[in-house]
């Protein structure tokens, strides 16, 4: 369970460049749950996904991980309770190093290292099936390097390491955005899947209203960094993404002009 | 051509030179950190092993106190770039020139012989080989060993999380990696290899100078550069074979090129033929693929 309490955080505090990018964030994330999280360019679904991961700190307010006070920890002291896949499917892989390494890194995550050898030979069955579950024939290229795979692959790579080994929750920023449509998907439904069998828990930042409302058990819409909608269950059946507008116009008074956000 | 001893001179040099590059491997290649240090630590592990021997110590004791103190010269580097926030390069040329004071205050003056003292070789000459031959033999055991324990190093899961962290270090810390913690150790590791080299150098030449430092940075570069035109560094494996076969041919061309009549060099153009070799090996692997290019469009 993660919680979320009264984070604010203002980025160039006392510049000309002054920007507030969480003013109160507040949210609650139950175990089991998926969250799906919406907003506008600078609502702050970034920036309070990096406040979770701790790439920043916040200026105040608390963030409690298993009811663990995590709010000053840098990121490898989180890595224990909090996984990731970042944006750019080139980011949460080493292209220099092989598959197998890159897989031996992830299955320590959060863990002490020693100076015993890294890729073991016990990891390796273990390594070839979870590769078979993406389906992309990587099980038979695990000396590989990284380097010679597509975003897509690598991309799927990086969730598999993300879920290798258990945390608290899975954090993903807006993961499926730098690939082509058709890899999307594939890399949305992998996603889905692996979040249901394994009993994740986890938090998607999405820029899509109706990627938002498809996947998952919950919608978090942010603004001006805070909370202004957050639905789930009955509520949230059958809704479509001109119910969240309408939803979001009643509660703000506002009307949503980012185009990117409607189309896509 | 070289003569027998040049040619064992060369040989000798250049196994001690595949250490450094083993150190710049680390710095430059795994950990992407520039690190100039190594000027001042390799002065540093010699005056270190020097003052020690003539104080009476086991030469190999003090050649060991060379490695740790090479290893606090990279760690303050580290830690002034990871803590403070200093910028990698600045931060060692910071430290080299504070350790130029450091070493002049170990010696006590600029330079210490060694001559007539007991030295890591000096129960090796017993074995009837030629004078020469000695140190390549006992130098070619120690890169042996470094080279071993450095792989194994590198494919443990510390040296796997170094690997990660100057590849990629956002990736690295998303998987629990202290990066900071990581660039502390790999250079002061660096400078450790480079301390034992220094070390072994005083003790193979007699003597210790604070001035023979100087270019050892660039002498480790080209090597590293070279070895990897050579050897293609498509392992950790490889990459490690290639800072010694890269040292060793570079050390080669060198005494070639001084004992080459026709040519006209002296020792005193040593550091302008490591430079141009230098800029050379860095070019022309890109020149090697544009010219193929051409090669090939105009065929198409």
């Amino acid at each position: 369970m993660i919680t979320a309490t009264d984070l604010r955080l203002t980025f160039g505090e006392g510049t000309p460049l002054e920007n507030p990018a969480l003013r109160g964030m507040s949210l609650t994330v139950n175990q089991g749950e998926f969250v799906t999280v919406i907003g506008s360019n600078g609502a702050g679904k970034s920036t309070f996904l990096n406040a979770l991961a701790g790439e920043v700190l916040v200026d105040s307010g608390k963030i409690l991980v298993d009811n663990i006070d995590v709010t000053k920890l840098p990121t490898h002291k989180r890595t224990g309770r909090v996984a990731r896949v970042f944006q750019d499917p080139l980011a949460g892989t080493c292209e220099g190093l092989s598959i197998e390494e890159n897989l031996a890194l992830a299955i320590k995550r959060g863990k002490l290292r020693g100076l015993g050898t890294a890729v073991k030979k016990q990891y390796l069955d273990r390594f070839r099936s979870s590769l078979e579950t993406l389906g992309l024939g990587l099980e038979n290229r695990l000396t590989d390097k990284m380097g010679l795979l597509s975003g897509g692959q690598r991309q799927a790579v990086s969730l598999l390491m993300a879920s290798l080994t258990p945390s608290s929750i899975l954090l993903l920023d807006e993961h499926t955005a730098a690939l082509d449509p058709k890899t999307a998907s594939f890399v949305l439904k992998l996603t889905q899947n692996i979040v249901v069998e394994q009993k994740l828990t986890a938090l998607m930042v999405t820029h899509s209203m109706k990627q938002a409302l498809e996947v998952g058990t919950r919608t978090v819409m942010l603004h001006q960094g805070e909370v202004v909608f957050d639905i789930a269950g009955k509520d949230r059946e059958g809704l479509e993404v001109k119910d969240l507008l309408n939803l979001f116009e009643q509660q703000r008074g506002l009307t949503i002009d980012d185009d990117s956000l409607l189309l896509s | 051509m070289l003569s027998n001893i040049a040619f064992y001179g060369a040989l000798e040099t250049g196994l001690i030179y595949g250490l450094v590059a083993f150190g710049i491997y680390l710095s430059f290649r795994v950990l992407d950190f520039p690190d100039l240090t190594v000027d001042g630590s390799f002065p540093l592990g010699a005056a270190v092993a020097a003052m020690l021997i003539i104080a009476g110590w086991n030469p190999w004791l003090a050649t060991g106190a060379a490695i740790l103190a090479g290893m606090a010269a990279g760690a303050v580097t580290a830690l002034l770039n990871v803590k403070l926030k200093i910028l990698n390069l600045l931060a060692s040329i910071l430290t080299m020139t504070a350790l130029y004071s450091i070493n002049l205050r170990i010696m006590g003056r600029p330079n210490v012989a060694l001559l007539m003292e007991d030295t890591v070789l000096t129960p090796w000459y017993n074995l009837g080989l030629e004078y020469h031959q000695v140190s390549v033999l006992l130098f070619t055991l120690v890169i042996g060993v470094s080279l071993f324990l450095l792989w194994r190093f590198m494919k443990s899961e510390i040296g796997l999380a170094m690997r990660a962290t100057g590849a990629n270090a956002r990736m690295a810390r998303a998987q629990g990696i202290a990066t900071g913690g990581m660039i502390v150790l790999g250079v002061a590791v660096s400078n450790g290899l480079v301390g034992l080299a220094g070390a072994l150098f005083a003790q193979s030449q007699g003597a210790a100078d604070v001035t023979m430092g100087v270019g050892v940075i660039v002498i480790g570069l080209a090597s590293l550069i070279g070895g990897e035109a050579v050897i293609t560094p498509t392992s950790v494996f490889r990459a490690l074979l290639a800072c010694v076969v890269g040292a060793i041919i570079y050390r080669l061309a060198i005494a070639f090129a001084l004992n080459a009549d026709v040519m006209g060099l002296k020792a005193q153009d040593l550091n302008l033929i490591t430079a141009v070799l230098v800029t050379l090996a860095i070019v022309l692997p890109g020149a090697r693929v544009s010219l193929m290019n051409k090669f090939k469009r105009r065929k198409a």
